[in-house]
């Protein structure tokens, strides 16, 4: 059982900058403040896109390398022109994408190389919520299963401890397993 | 009134400083706003026994000698053990005296009571880790109609309305809590956090015993990898009991306690839980095996896997898909069984950091002179049991010594002997008369 940081190890996460992070914002709290952004545009239809490109944090005004553009939109059995994944599966894709980094950057810490991570995630959700239908249905995912393949040297029980940990530190995690609150205003 | 050292807080931590400036011949007082054990007698329910089996009940020069080491001292044993420690010792307890301020006064401290200000050069804050219970904020948001009250208020079941409890908070208070009252009659609900969950015995032997036998509880606290959250990990889902059973949510689920995940928010009659319940329980549960692996490593080493029974791991949790939000309405009371909090409202600022909690370094607090005993922690994991604070309070006396030595090398212009400073030449008598006089009044 490997448990330590060792040299060997390189799953392209730079786990010092990371720690050297946490410690500059235990030192300063407000640099830890980060505001994330995103503007989303109606196209036609069901169809609108996304685009991610400034945030805030550590402090002043930051921008990702390029701007990235998400589409979305409703399938072609709903007559809509499936021009993007649904929202509903980008919050599933937020939500994995969000875990598996987390186990990259956990196995590094524990000195444990990775050679594939697999994520399969499927959720559920009774239409009858958000056709109106039911009012008892919620409009939400009624569950959300997701199931790591990882090929590595570790045991079980260090990968499942990781996959824990992984969720533990988790920002979409929290986002969808809890509440927060929400303001929609229009201007 | 001077003396070397003021102790704040006559319970197992405040004693056991007691007996060790003692036996350095350090002259002091103890200071106890209620009696010896107070919160003991105060803040505890009915049915509650020490987590730790008898044999670990120990305070320096004082052993457990009672015919049952394995078994688990009861609240009322427990207050007895402290008295009757603290008339062994001859502490020089003043009860009845609530301390107002402590003020670092450049050598030593002033402190300030009901009955009067000290002059000291050492303070030791032996107050505890639970001086206040942690009550979450959204506690204000349940409708009115529903009662609720805190593990340190909370005594037994005939306390409680009848209908549903809700108790929020799945470490050794909340599940012993739940557990009474679900046999009581009541149905309850019980909120689970990050939790630690542990078996009462393990091939044969209760867990502490195991523990201390591989060393877990000697880790120190300059040794762990985050001490700042290691302080912070909830107590173990135990309970000490004479048939020894187990008390994890398994346990609780068997007699028709509900478990849901931690509680996230109330809104107008509805409580929203985590959905994040599976990942909660799979962690408790990997940190158990962890654990029992570890034993089971121990034993093998040794080749004593004969000596011991069979290496039978618990049962992983069954996790039912826990309910994400609840119709608060169908609860007639709340316990909030959410952790407790040290509070020094007393102490000096500069004790502090910037978010209100006390600076220390395995109990030596930031200011020359003041020290804190009785911390979860403080400087190993058996700090959190009496038989810890007996050990810490054996180093932190020779830190606190040697700082006395230093005030009284700086203080005297003629070259003292070594070895011998002011305080441990302090007539004693002064005290035992300051002591007895304010004990008259």
């Amino acid at each position: 059982m490997t448990t330590t940081e060792s040299p060997t190890v390189d799953n392209g996460v730079n786990v010092e900058a990371l720690l050297g992070a946490r410690q500059a914002l235990t030192d300063a709290p407000e640099a830890a403040q980060f505001q994330w952004r995103a503007t989303c545009e109606w196209v036609n239809g069901t169809h609108s896109r996304s685009v991610i490109h400034e945030f805030s944090g550590l402090g002043q005004e930051q921008q990702h390398r390029t701007a990235y553009s998400i589409d979305a939109d409703h399938p072609e059995i709903f007559a809509s022109a499936d021009n993007g994944a649904t929202p509903p599966e980008i919050a599933l894709v937020a939500l994995a994408s969000c875990i598996t980094a987390g186990v990259a950057t956990v196995a590094t810490h524990r000195g444990i190389q990775l050679r594939s991570v697999k994520a399969n995630v499927r959720a559920g959700m009774d239409l009858q919520g958000i056709l109106g239908i039911d009012g008892d249905v919620r409009n939400g995912f009624n569950g959300i299963k997701i199931t790591y393949e990882i090929d590595s040297d570790a045991s079980k029980a260090d990968i499942e401890a990781l996959v824990a940990q992984a969720q533990k530190r988790s920002a979409v995690f929290d986002a969808i397993a809890n509440p927060t609150t929400i303001a929609v205003e229009v201007i | 009134m001077r003396v070397s050292v003021v102790v704040i807080g006559a319970g197992p931590a405040g004693l056991a400083m007691s007996s060790r400036l003692t036996a350095k011949s350090i002259d002091h007082v103890v200071l106890e706003r209620g009696e010896v054990a107070h919160s003991w007698h105060a803040e505890r329910w009915d049915s509650l026994r020490l987590l730790t089996p008898n044999w670990m009940r120990r305070l320096p020069g004082s052993g457990y000698t009672g015919g049952d080491p394995d078994g688990f001292s009861t609240k009322d044993e427990t207050i007895e053990f402290l008295g009757r420690y603290q008339k062994q010792i001859d502490a020089p307890l003043l009860p009845g005296v609530t301390v107002k301020g402590v003020r670092a006064a450049d050598p030593g401290f002033e402190v300030v009571t009901d009955q009067g200000p000290w002059e000291c050069e050492a303070v030791v804050a032996a107050t505890g880790g639970m001086t206040e219970p942690r009550v979450p904020e959204l506690s204000s948001a349940l409708p009115p109609g529903i009662r609720q009250l805190n593990a340190l208020e909370y005594r037994n079941p005939g306390q409680i309305d009848e209908g549903e409890v809700l108790v929020v908070g799945a470490a050794a208070s909340g599940t012993q809590i739940a557990h009474e009252l679900q046999v009581a009659g009541r149905q309850v609900t019980i909120a689970v956090g990050g939790h630690v969950r542990l078996p009462r015995t393990y091939r044969g032997r209760d867990i502490y015993w195991w523990m201390n036998e591989i060393g877990r509880l000697e880790e120190r606290w300059d040794e762990v990898d985050d001490i700042g959250r290691a302080r912070l990990v909830p107590s173990p889902q135990l309970t000490g009991t004479d048939d020894r059973r187990t008390l994890d949510l398994n346990a609780l689920i068997d007699i028709g306690v509900e478990p849901v995940a931690k509680l996230m928010a109330v809104n107008g009659r509805r409580a929203q839980f985590s959905g994040s319940f599976a990942n909660l329980v799979a962690g408790a549960d990997l940190k158990q095996n962890r654990l029992l692996a570890e034993i089971d490593a121990h034993v093998a080493e040794r080749g004593l896997d004969d000596v011991f029974g069979a290496a039978t791991r618990p049962e992983p949790t069954r996790v039912a898909t826990a309910a994400t939000e609840l119709d608060v309405s169908r609860f007639s009371t709340v316990i909030w069984a959410t952790g407790n909090r040290p509070t020094w409202p007393w102490l000096d600022p500069a004790a502090f950091d910037h978010r209100r909690r006390v600076i220390h370094d395995g109990g030596v607090g930031a200011i020359p002179g003041l020290y804190f005993l009785g911390l979860p922690f403080l400087r190993r994991r058996l700090s959190s049991f009496i038989d810890g604070i007996g050990r810490d309070s054996g180093e932190l006396v020779e830190h606190l010594h040697a700082h006395l030595d230093q005030l009284a090398t700086h203080r005297e212009s003629i070259p003292g002997v070594p070895g011998l400073s002011s305080s441990v030449r302090t007539p004693e008598k002064s005290v035992a008369r300051a002591v007895n006089q304010l004990g008259q009044r």
